[in-house]
Formats: C-alpha cells, structure tokens, sequence
C-alpha cells in the first residue's frame, strides 16, 4: 500500500512536441504555450450506440481554470468524466481517441483507473459527504483508505484542506461532528476539502454549485478561483455567467462536438464561430 | 327541486360506500392483528405457570418426576443459530454485494430467480437435504447439520434483503469514493456496506429469527437431546423440537412445559423483532 505523500509525482517533460490537433475550425492559438494537462485527440465517446462526444480535440491548459459550457444533453459531463475514467462506471461505455494527462495515455492498456482517479480529482454537482462519516473522517477518508497510518501527516492534512477549502474557520471545533450536519454550501466545501486532500493534481468539477444559493456559489466561485495557484482545474457548467466570471479558457460544446476553445474574454466578447455568439447571446439553449 | 333531491341522495349513497369501505378496512385489520393478540394471550395462560427460574437453568426431568426445565434446549437453539449464522451470514451477505454491486444483468435475473426459489422451498427439504448431504455422510445426527440446514434456509433471504438496502445506498457515495482513487473492494466495503450497515444487520436478525422457530428441519439433522451437548458433532437439542416432542407426548406435566417453551420462544422471536424495528426506524431517519 503506497502512502498517498509519496503518490505519483508530478511527470515533467521537458520537450512537448506541440499538441496535434484534429479539427481545423478550433480555435487554440491563445493557449499558453506551456504543455498542456490534457491534450485530447479526437475522442468520442459512446453509451452503447449512442454516440455522447464526436471527435473533440482539445489541450486544455496546466494550472488554469476552463470551464465547458453548453446546453443541456451536449456532453459536458461525459467529457470531463472521461478526464478521469469516471464515465466508465456506466456500462456498454466505449472510447475511441487518445486523452493524454501529463504526457501520458490514461487509456493506455497498462493504466490503471485508480491511479488515475487518485491524481485527478473530482467534485459532484450534489454535495455527498458520506452519512456515515464526521468532517474530519470525510476529509481523511482517500488517505486513510490508501494506507496512510501517520497521525502527525493526517492531522496537517486535515487543517490545510479544510484551510484550502475555506471551510477551517467555520468547523474548526466540529470536526468530530457529522459531515451531513453542516449546511448545503459547507457541505459542498467539504467535499472539495475531501478532493484536495488527497492532493490531486487535477481538480474536475461538475456543476460544482448549481444546487447551492448566490451567496454559496460566490464562496465556490471564490475557492475556484485560489484553487487555480496549484490546480488545473476544470469545470463544468450550465451558468454563463459563472463561466464568464470564473474561468480563464472556455469550450463550447454543442451536440457532442467542441465549436469554440479559447480564453474566456474572446469567447464572450468575440467568438469566432456563430453558434457560440448565438448560445452566448441567448439565442438557443 | 327533483334534481335537489337527487344530489342529497346521492350524497348519502356516497357516505354509506365510504363508510362501509372504512368498516371492511377495519374488520381486516383486526383479522391481522387478532391472531397475535390470540397467540400472546394463549401462550401466556397457559405457559407462563410454568416458566420459572428451573425451566430455564435445568436439564428435562424423566417422565413422572415433577419439574425440571429446558436450559439444554435453550442453549441449544442459541448454539444452532451460532451455527447457522456462520454458514448463512458471509454467504447471504457477500451474494447481496454480488447481486447489487458486480453482476451482469443477465446473471442477476438468474441468481435473482434461484435465491426466491429457495426462498419458497419448503424447510424439511432442508433437513432431508442435509440428512443426505451429511448426516449420512458422517453417520450420525449432529448440531452441525442442523446449523447448516438452518443456515441453508438464511442464504437467500439474507441475499435478497442485502441487496436491496445496498441498492438504497445513492450511487453518489460510489462515485465520490472512486473519485478519491478509493479502490472498487475499498469503496464497497468501507463506504457502501458502511452507509447501508444497519440494514445489513437488519436482514440477519430478521433471518435468525425466521430460523429460530423452525422446527422441521432440525427433526433429522440435530435430531433433539435430553441432556447438554458437549460436543457439537452429537445430536443438540432446540427449543422447537422440545416443544414438538413434549407437545405430542401424553403427559401433562410435559404438556405445560411445551406451553412454557412455546412462549420463550416466542418473546425471543418478538425481542429480535423489536430490535430490528429499533434499527430500522434509526436507518430510514439517517440515511433515506
């Protein structure tokens, strides 16, 4: 059992050959020239015979925040859960392309889901603390179930979460406390604390505050935001507004396909493509 | 003015259904609980003048001595259950995960169809299958047979309840726990069987108490005993068969010594009742 302080370092490659990209119309020359976290080649997805993603290259930057946006049923969550291999969980899934994580094929026949999943983390749109569990319990559980037994380390890693989290402050004399108890908003914290605390390198966030009230959402907003210092973060989100407010790069998926990537201030204010102006401006979706 | 009528008629004719339908909802409900109420008033006239404190710390007195209790069947019973639980429990409960957590749909269906099968196969079946399987194996009655005939009948009542409550666990908790790079068995075992622990415990007692009272099954593998059982491959006797074999015997000293065990047997089953719906009201408040 490894001992998640000594989990997967970091893979630098000090020579990245430009990412290929499949489609012509994508636009991706503002992207940082720094490699990318991911550089997806033309993946499609498929539940069974339905076809979820078709054909979407996309690189999507290190230690920036993209948000994905689209109408409802255009793949976004597919998308960011075959970042981390989650969307395996649903039976008869299938993949065809290449999603490299740091240089590395996470489909490669070699690789196991696990690993992957342990270095890059992800947030659900229903906060789910487990019901069994205290806060503390719920921030620990990914290192006490990879076998870290130091209570010194667990105890640092506990604060510096919930630090991370914003949430030490409000629960810093609860910790024995169950993690169901806290409110909506601080639950959703919590289970951002529980993600970082396994220090992942990637954090995937679907909706993460699309059931939370304005004044939550500007918290998560707020925590997105000084998350990005260490983490790539990528979101998903059905809110404009937050994409614009919150992100730095922005895809626009339509009907399972990438039309738009770029920075988020072109892609509101001047989109290449119709169809991302037309979603942008309210006209459809 | 007719039609005025008309509609007082009808209002009337609407309050005798409702109120005819509120008697017939009644009177069932009664026939429910009328035969509890009847059994617990039986027993207790007839059983409770015999259970004393040598009913449950002696052995059965020879026939025509007064007295004497039934601690050895007592026992016994606990020590079958122990048996049973041994066998019934890490099967039932780990067949439930399969079920909920592993199996294809198709090997479900199927698994699904052979667990409510024997759900229904009547209990002495059991017992002749464990006459053949073992006793006649190993030459001779033995509490083990009869706990492994009484664990055979837990299997796929465990099974099935498992199932169901794992299924209650929202697949949310799953994806959270593979998403901290929490392995498959981890997940199932520390957060999904966790979260659903009270209703596991619940499926166990709930089947321990189906298999206390059973009686057939144990009538050719643990076969009865009038004195301790010291060794549990010889014949162990339980409080069902006691009961039978003091029930058809002509004495009446017997005769109210059946009554006693009969209730003992009884408020245990009722005790184990209690408890389960102590957990379950607990579980349906935290978890659902």
């Amino acid at each position: 059992m490894e001992s998640a302080a000594t989990i997967d370092p970091p893979m630098i490659s000090p020579v990245s050959p430009p990412p290929q990209r499949g489609t012509s119309h994508v636009q991706t020359s503002e992207v940082a020239s720094e490699r990318p976290a991911f550089e997806v080649e033309r993946l499609s997805i498929f539940y069974g015979d339905k076809k979820a993603i078709d054909d979407v290259s996309v690189g999507i930057p290190s230690k920036k925040i993209t948000a994905i946006i689209g109408p409802s049923g255009c793949g976004k969550s597919s998308f960011l859960r075959s970042l981390n291999r989650m969307h395996e969980l649903v039976p008869n899934t299938r993949i065809e392309g290449k999603v490299l994580f740091a240089g590395e094929d996470i489909y490669a026949p070699h690789v196991d889901p696990v690993v992957i999943r342990r270095r890059i983390g992800m947030v659900f749109q229903k906060s789910n603390p487990f019901p069994t569990m205290s806060i503390a319990e719920n921030v620990l559980v990914g290192l006490k179930l990879n076998g870290v037994r130091d209570r010194a380390f667990l105890r640092e890693r506990l604060e510096q979460s919930l630090r991370m989290a914003a949430l030490w402050d409000e629960v810093k004399d609860d910790l024995h406390k169950p993690g169901v108890s806290l409110s909506g908003g601080q639950q959703q914290r919590l289970c951002i604390a529980r993600a970082i605390a396994v220090e992942p390198e990637v954090l995937l966030m679907d909706e993460p505050a699309s059931a939370l009230d304005p004044i939550a959402t500007a918290k998560i907003e707020e925590l997105i935001h000084e998350l990005s210092a260490n983490y790539t973060v990528v979101i998903v989100t059905h809110n404009m507004q937050q994409a614009g407010r919150c992100s730095d790069y922005t895809a626009f998926l339509y009907l399972g396909r990438l039309i738009e990537f770029g920075s988020t201030t072109k892609i509101f204010s001047n989109p290449t493509e119709r169809k991302t102006e037309d979603y942008i401006t309210g006209r459809f979706g | 003015m007719k039609s005025k009528r008309r509609l007082r008629n009808n209002h009337l004719w609407r309050r005798t259904k409702s109120a005819l339908a509120s008697i017939v909802a009644f009177v069932c409900a009664l026939l429910v609980i009328a035969p509890l109420a009847l059994v617990l008033f039986h027993l207790l006239r007839s059983g409770a003048s015999a259970v004393n404190w040598s009913f449950f710390t002696e052995l059965p007195k020879p026939v025509g001595v007064a007295g004497g209790g039934m601690a050895n069947a007592i026992a016994g019973s606990f020590e079958l259950l122990g048996l049973a639980a041994v066998v019934g429990v890490p099967v039932g409960v780990f067949g439930g995960v399969y079920l909920a957590e592993y199996g294809t749909v198709r090997g479900n269906w199927l698994l699904r169809f052979v667990a409510d099968v024997l759900n229904g196969v009547p209990s002495i079946i059991w017992g002749v299958v464990v006459y053949g399987l073992v006793v006649l194996c190993f030459k001779g009655f033995s509490a083990y047979a009869g706990g492994l005939a009484l664990g055979f009948i837990m299997i796929p009542l465990i099974m099935r309840t498992t199932e169901e409550v794992l299924l209650l666990v929202p697949a949310g908790y799953r994806e959270a726990s593979l998403a901290l790079g929490i392995s498959r068995w981890k997940t199932i075992v520390h957060i999904v069987m966790k979260t659903a622990l009270k209703g596991i415990v619940t499926a166990v007692l709930l089947a321990l108490a189906r298999v206390a009272g059973e009686t057939a099954p144990l009538l050719f593998t643990a076969f009865g005993n009038r004195f301790w059982n010291h060794n549990l491959s010889e014949p162990i006797a339980a409080l069902p068969l006691q009961i039978f074999s003091y029930a058809i015997s002509p004495y009446d000293d017997w005769h109210r010594q059946a009554w006693a065990g009969a209730l003992v047997l009884v408020v245990m089953i009722f005790l184990i009742n209690l408890v389960v719906r102590f957990l379950t009201r607990e579980r349906i408040a935290k978890v659902l």
